[in-house]
């Protein structure tokens, strides 16, 4: 199967490289035919991977998804406000099976000294601009979907902060996956440079439509240099067979922060990956993770911290709500390498089932090399807790709401940590709507 | 309002009580007390309906109907309340939000519409001077980090604010300072009316000073081994439960006998 599927994307590379931003650049088709040869001796990850164990990605290698080359008129029938897409707050670029649509976005009240831009016309236009990032951030031992991302995506989100710039509003990106014909494969390529001192904060929002399956393979990556601020949201609320493989990436520079929350909520399986470097002193990220998981949802969450320097901090903090017949993987890597001395690294899981075929496999580890640090790492699945739907019920709740409103309550801390409080806001009732199957927890009380 | 006849309930396959009968009538107040572990809370337990506690005999009548046929939520819609002897914390759940979602289930099965923000507030912060309750702890998680005293008091105010018909009071005089104590007893004073009834459990004829109780019943090993009225707490707080579970013992004894006759 892995082969069948493989050998169309590799047959299909040479007509589409050509048509890609940026092919008439030597390091950019250069940079693709690597990721292409990579890609063709390694293929997609297998259960034999140790970071592949508990999921098996053949459903995704069972069809061939046709890759989006340019945009199409795709964009075109898209109507926002038919899929409840609320008017634009703030800057908006809106991305159509992973290529810029300009109709559907807004940069009109941009902050001067942020620059929101399509990688594509980057790519065409002053592609050595991007030169000395793109690309650059992965790890390595990048997974096939990563280097496939690398060797075929040609459009995406350029978003650069300028130094010293805060930002007044978030920066929002909006995926969409339009499917009209069905298997849409959609690899948008992302890159964030937050230059010096600046302060920002991004949305990558990614949903496509229930009942086709599509295909969203995206890379992220980040670049946080001296001092930089940036709050970053990814939101995976993907259509209800979508797959969906996401990397993020990102590299500090000294004194930098990252906040990166990522709320799983969408798709049939899902694979999100973030692999953060702290690679310089007193860089610290904080990640904040949540996924709910009911149905037949796979939902693997894949992070990595490395920590590279002294003074570094991370803390991350991923909880999950596992239903029905879902099954969730945390697998939670940190490493304190030999010269991050004085580092403090706190991990945790924690993980909710509701339902006896539901499944959880969580990893957490922690290497250390240093030896002045502070780390603590720890993973708990449990279940509601009786006596506290009893004292509930005591007092006049339903069972039902009860357990709602205390599965509710599971992901709430999660959700208090989101920043932009209209994003909250929304997140809130999402998230309601699919644990209570109700529009807002305030119908409970 | 509420009949116990001949109650039996075992936890595990164990028996707890054995053989409980109680009659507390609208308007009263009674006290149980009664040795640890002689299945003071336990009875309280099965009234509201916990699960795990298997009734093996006997009936409970509340107002005519069969109270072990309903569900805890169906016994507190019905005016029934226990003020726990250890209440649970409820990370991330306001007490504020649980009072909301209690109090308009409440009104929604007597078929009252529901209170708005502004009244229900209103409500619940005239209630919170009757039981002289920090404000704040309205918006805390219920219970969580909260002083044993303050879990007590909370108890307290939400029984307050749902203002039961019959209400139950388990312990919850224990852990409490003098001020505290008060407050609750000023609390459940307050709530005393002809229609309703409370019964309190208690190891201390401190509380009876405040809340005086129509009738005191002593608990011991599963059954009422003797009921009296208020001076009976006083005579148990002078010679303690040895000297009255003996005098059952007596009793019990002479029954052996006549019976074997
Ligand atoms: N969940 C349980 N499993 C097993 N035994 C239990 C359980 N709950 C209560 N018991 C037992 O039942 C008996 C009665 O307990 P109960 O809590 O009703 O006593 P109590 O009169 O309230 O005591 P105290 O004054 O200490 O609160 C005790 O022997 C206790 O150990
Ligand atoms: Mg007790």
């Amino acid at each position: 199967m892995n082969d069948l599927a493989i050998n169309d994307y590799l047959g299909a590379h040479p007509d589409m490289s050509a048509a890609l931003a940026g092919s008439a650049t030597a390091w950019v088709a250069q940079t693709r035919r690597d990721a292409l040869e990579r890609f063709q001796s390694e293929g997609f990850p297998t259960p034999r991977h140790e970071a592949w164990r508990y999921t098996n990605v053949r459903p995704i290698l069972k069809q061939s998804f046709t890759p989006s080359v340019a945009q199409r008129d795709d964009a075109e029938e898209i109507d926002l406000e038919k899929l409840s897409i609320t008017p634009a707050v703030g800057p908006r670029l809106v991305f159509v099976n992973g290529h810029l649509s300009s109709r559907l976005s807004t940069l009109d009240d941009i902050d001067a000294g942020v620059r929101a831009r399509s990688l594509a016309a980057v790519l065409d236009n002053e592609p050595d601009s991007v030169k000395p990032h793109l690309a650059r951030q992965m790890p390595g031992c990048a997974h096939g979907f990563t280097i496939f991302n690398t060797a075929f995506a040609g459009d995406g989100a350029l978003i650069e902060l300028d130094a010293g710039v805060k930002a007044t509003q978030p920066i929002e990106l909006l995926y969409i996956v339009s499917t009209p014909n069905p298997g849409a494969l959609a690899q948008p390529r992302n890159l964030l440079i937050a230059g010096p001192n600046s302060e920002a904060q991004i949305v990558e929002r990614y949903i496509g439509p229930d009942g086709d399956a599509y295909f969203t393979n995206v890379v992220t990556e980040i670049v946080l240099q001296q001092d930089a601020r940036l709050g970053h949201y990814k939101l995976q609320e993907e259509g209800d067979k979508a797959f969906h493989v996401g990397g993020l990436f990102v590299r500090h520079e000294t004194g930098s922060r990252l906040y990166a929350h990522s709320i799983s909520i969408g798709g049939s399986l899902v694979r999100n990956d973030v692999h953060v470097v702290l690679g310089a002193p007193h860089s610290a990220c904080v990640l904040n993770g949540l996924y709910v998981a009911g149905g037949r949802q796979h939902v693997d969450n894949h992070t990595h911290i490395d920590h590279a320097e002294p003074d570094t901090n991370s803390n991350e903090v991923y909880k999950g709500i596992v239903d029905g017949r879902a099954r969730a993987v945390f697998q939670g890597r940190v490493v304190v390498h030999q010269d991050a001395q004085r580092s403090d690294a706190q991990q945790s899981n924690k993980n909710l089932l509701l339902s006896r075929n539901a499944e959880v496999d969580t990893k957490p580890q922690l290497e250390i090399y240093a030896d002045d640090v502070a780390c603590s790492h720890g993973a708990t699945v449990g279940q509601l807790d009786p006596d506290a739907v009893f004292y509930l019920r005591s007092r006049g709740v339903a069972e039902e709401a009860a357990r709602g409103l205390l599965t509710y309550a599971f992901a709430n801390d999660a959700v208090e940590k989101i920043q932009i409080v209209s994003l909250r806001e929304r997140l809130e009732s999402v998230i309601a709507a699919k644990l209570l199957k109700r529009d807002s927890v305030e119908e409970l009380l | 309002m509420l009949k116990i006849n001949d109650l039996h309930a075992s936890i595990d396959g164990k028996a707890i009580l054995k053989g409980i009968d109680l009659e507390v009538k609208a308007g009263e107040v009674h006290a149980i007390m009664g040795p640890n572990g002689s299945g003071k809370s336990t009875l309280a337990n099965v009234l509201v309906g916990r699960d795990g506690y298997t009734v093996t005999r006997g009936r409970v009548t509340y107002n005519g109907q069969n109270l072990l046929e309903l569900s805890p939520e169906e016994r507190a819609h019905e005016g029934i309340f226990l003020a726990f002897q250890y209440p649970v914390e409820i990370p991330g759940v306001s007490n504020i939000n649980l009072l909301k979602a209690s109090v308009n289930a409440v009104r929604k099965h007597r078929g009252e519409k529901e209170l708005d923000a502004i009244d229900f507030l209103k409500l619940v912060k005239a209630k919170l001077k009757t039981v002289d309750m920090k404000q704040e702890l309205l918006y805390r998680s219920v219970n969580e980090g909260f002083s044993g005293g303050e879990k007590k008091r909370n108890e307290v105010f939400q029984m307050a604010v749902l203002e039961p018909t019959l209400a139950i009071m388990d312990e919850t005089d224990s852990g409490l300072d003098i001020d505290a104590l008060k407050a609750v007893a000023s609390g459940v004073n307050a709530l005393r009316a002809d229609d309703r009834a409370i019964i309190v459990v208690t190891h201390y004829q401190r509380l009876l000073d405040y809340i005086v109780p129509d009738y005191v019943h002593v608990l011991a090993h599963g059954s009422v081994i003797k009921s009296g009225d208020k001076s009976l707490a006083l005579e148990l707080e002078k010679h303690g439960y040895g000297w009255i579970e003996s005098h059952a013992d007596d009793q019990a004894g002479a029954a052996t006998v006549s019976g074997a006759g």
